[in-house]
């Protein structure tokens, strides 16, 4: 009989602690097809965020490194330097990233680091229960602007996409979404687009993610798939903001 | 055969990293350390090895984190408040159980303080390297050659225990300058099958990872860690005794205060005063034996620190109450005098010179 549907080798049999409807186990998915389709498993090495992905260790079939809060960039720069010759790639959230890894996150740019970043952005603090992050849009209620996120005392979200585009060591950077099949298709294009910017050496390469948290947003999988495609695509705008040749 | 040289203690400490077979370097610029940084900018381009310069002390540190999970013998170095900044990914370190070299030229704190020599950080290196239950290495050399010397050790046993490992010098040390030999040795760093380098589909996938969400698994893992601690303990305390078999005077001295301690025992011999002085060369482990041994047979012991004693506390700990523990110190950056240890000496032998 043909198969014609399996999970990919790069992922684990360890079932996803993840929340029903969580766009995390996809994304996981994508990053394994393509390590799988480009056959470098063997010569990857992840970096997990603190957040609700950092579990990624136990999922990811490639060697792992657990990296303190925000640290993954630093984490898999010492990576790199110390074996160019492998594949790293970091993958963290919005809090991880664009909040106590904000440095970590423009430095690795600016030194157009030769890795990947995957970026989950689904505006919100995962694991700890639903707080602002700075990706939080505003009026968006959680359980630390439980009025809204008030631009005035607050500030406003951060759109990291246009931001490492300015830099000169970025040499890829998308935004992308998982907002329904055709999203998903495209973010795995972006994806593979990653890792083959690493291959060529060209310098940091950068895929962010829009993605849901059904949870922590007090929605149904379905309306949250809504809300992000309604809300969140025209504060940060899908594309492509830097394809260095 | 080995050349004597003449070289400045930070300059010294880099040449011995990189003979050590440390060729990724990570470093943040910051007084009285930054010699470090500009050798190894200079020197790792020439042999393939890595120089970076990260944005931060907290990058710099979790860089060495990432360079260990890949297997390589790696460094940073920083001083006091540099330090302070590190620890986040200290204790990550130790909570992954990964070799690396942290070097801790000390100055005066707290907050910036100032540039001048310290010990004021012995707290920080022994007691609390991080959160949680935990130890590093801390190595006291009282010279640039033994830095040198220290170095190497340090990477090895790094290595040894999968833990890292700290040199605690100090302003004086890093900024002056004496003769050093380095001896050719053979660096033979052991296999690391735990590394995250990429398993080649191999082997299975290895994890570097401080997170234990079950705490049964925490506190078995942290036990384990304390039983290996007990190893150390046993297998890697280090200590100087110069004239202590017949002294009724004891100093208890590390690092540069050991050097001033040394020649005010000396002045005391030629008064006439049985002095002696027990150096520690790891602080952690912390030679308590050897203080022990000598609680029933001194009149007094002394600890010399350039703080407000903090070295003192584990002095006190190993004489089990068996001798009076005094203390004299001076700190934010000023270094005691001869003088003012002999006269201390003279003191607790009684007044009579």
């Amino acid at each position: 009989m043909a198969t014609v549907f399996k999970k990919p080798h790069a992922l684990t049999d360890k079932p996803l602690h993840y929340c029903p409807g969580c766009t995390h186990g996809i994304v996981h998915r994508l990053v394994a097809e393509v390590l799988d389709e480009m056959g470098i498993e063997g010569e990857t090495i992840g970096v997990a965020p603190v957040g609700c992905s950092v579990f990624a260790y136990d999922y990811f079939n490639c060697d792992v490194i657990q990296a303190p809060h925000g640290r993954a960039p630093a984490v898999a720069t010492g990576v790199k330097r110390a074996r160019p010759d492998r594949f790293v790639f970091t993958y963290q959230g919005d809090g991880d990233l664009a909040a106590i890894g904000t440095n970590e996150t423009v430095h690795v740019g600016t030194r157009g680091e030769n890795i990947t970043v995957i970026f989950i952005n689904n505006a919100i603090y995962g694991m700890t229960g639903g707080q602002m992050a700075p990706t939080t849009l505003p009026g968006q209620v959680t359980q630390t602007s439980p009025y809204g996120r008030n631009v005035a005392t607050q500030g406003y979200p951060i759109r990291v996409c246009e931001m490492l585009a300015t830099l000169d060591g970025v040499a890829y950077a998308e935004r992308v979404a998982i907002d329904g099949v055709p999203g998903i298709m495209n973010a795995k294009k972006a994806i593979r687009k990653a890792f083959e910017t690493q291959k060529a050496g060209k310098g940091l390469s950068f895929v962010e993610v829009l993605s849901t948290c059904p949870t922590n947003w007090g929605m149904t999988p379905k309306d949250a798939i809504k809300w992000l495609k309604e809300n969140m695509e025209s504060y940060y705008p899908l594309g492509c903001y830097k394809d260095k040749e | 055969m080995a050349e004597k040289v003449l070289m400045k203690g930070n300059e010294a400490i880099a040449e011995a990293a990189i003979r050590a077979g440390c060729r990724h370097f990570f470093g943040y610029p910051i007084t009285p350390q930054t010699e470090v940084s500009a050798y190894m900018a200079k020197k790792m381009p020439k042999i393939g090895g890595v120089f970076l310069q990260a944005e931060s002390e907290i990058a710099a540190a979790n860089m060495v984190l990432g360079a260990a999970s890949a297997g390589v013998r790696t460094m940073t170095s920083s001083s006091s408040p540099g330090i302070s900044l590190k620890q986040e990914a200290i204790s990550y370190i130790i909570g992954s159980d990964l070799p690396c070299v942290i070097l801790n030229i000390q100055r005066g704190g707290p907050g910036l303080g100032g540039i001048q020599p310290s010990q004021a950080d012995y707290f920080q290196a022994t007691r609390s390297p991080d959160h949680g239950d935990a130890h590093m290495l801390v190595f006291a050399p009282a010279s640039v050659q033994e830095m040198v010397t220290l170095v190497t050790d340090a990477f090895d046993l790094a290595d040894k225990y999968r833990m890292p490992a700290m040199i605690l010098g100090d302003g004086a040390l890093g900024q002056m300058m004496e003769p050093v030999v380095f001896e050719d040795k053979e660096i033979t760093p052991p296999e690391k099958p735990w590394a995250t380098n990429g398993h080649e589909n191999k082997r299975a996938h290895n994890i570097v990872n401080s997170l234990y969400i079950q705490p049964d698994e925490l506190e078995r893992i942290v036990k384990e860690r304390f039983e290996k601690y007990e190893e150390i303990k046993k297998n890697e305390t280090r200590v100087e005794n110069f004239m202590t078999d017949d002294a009724d005077v004891i100093v208890v001295a590390y690092g540069i205060a050991a050097r001033v301690a040394k020649s005010a025992v000396r002045n005391a011999r030629a008064a006439g005063i049985k002095a002696g002085l027990i150096r520690p060369i790891t602080l952690w482990p912390f030679p308590a034996e050897a203080i022990k041994e000598k609680a029933d047979k001194v009149k007094a012991f002394l600890t010399v620190e350039l703080s407000m004693g903090q070295m003192v506390e584990d002095v006190k700990l190993a004489a089990e109450f068996k001798a009076p523990v005094e203390f004299f110190g001076r700190t934010g950056g000023m270094v005691p005098t001869t003088d003012e240890v002999f006269n201390e000496i003279v003191r607790l032998n009684g007044g009579n010179k």
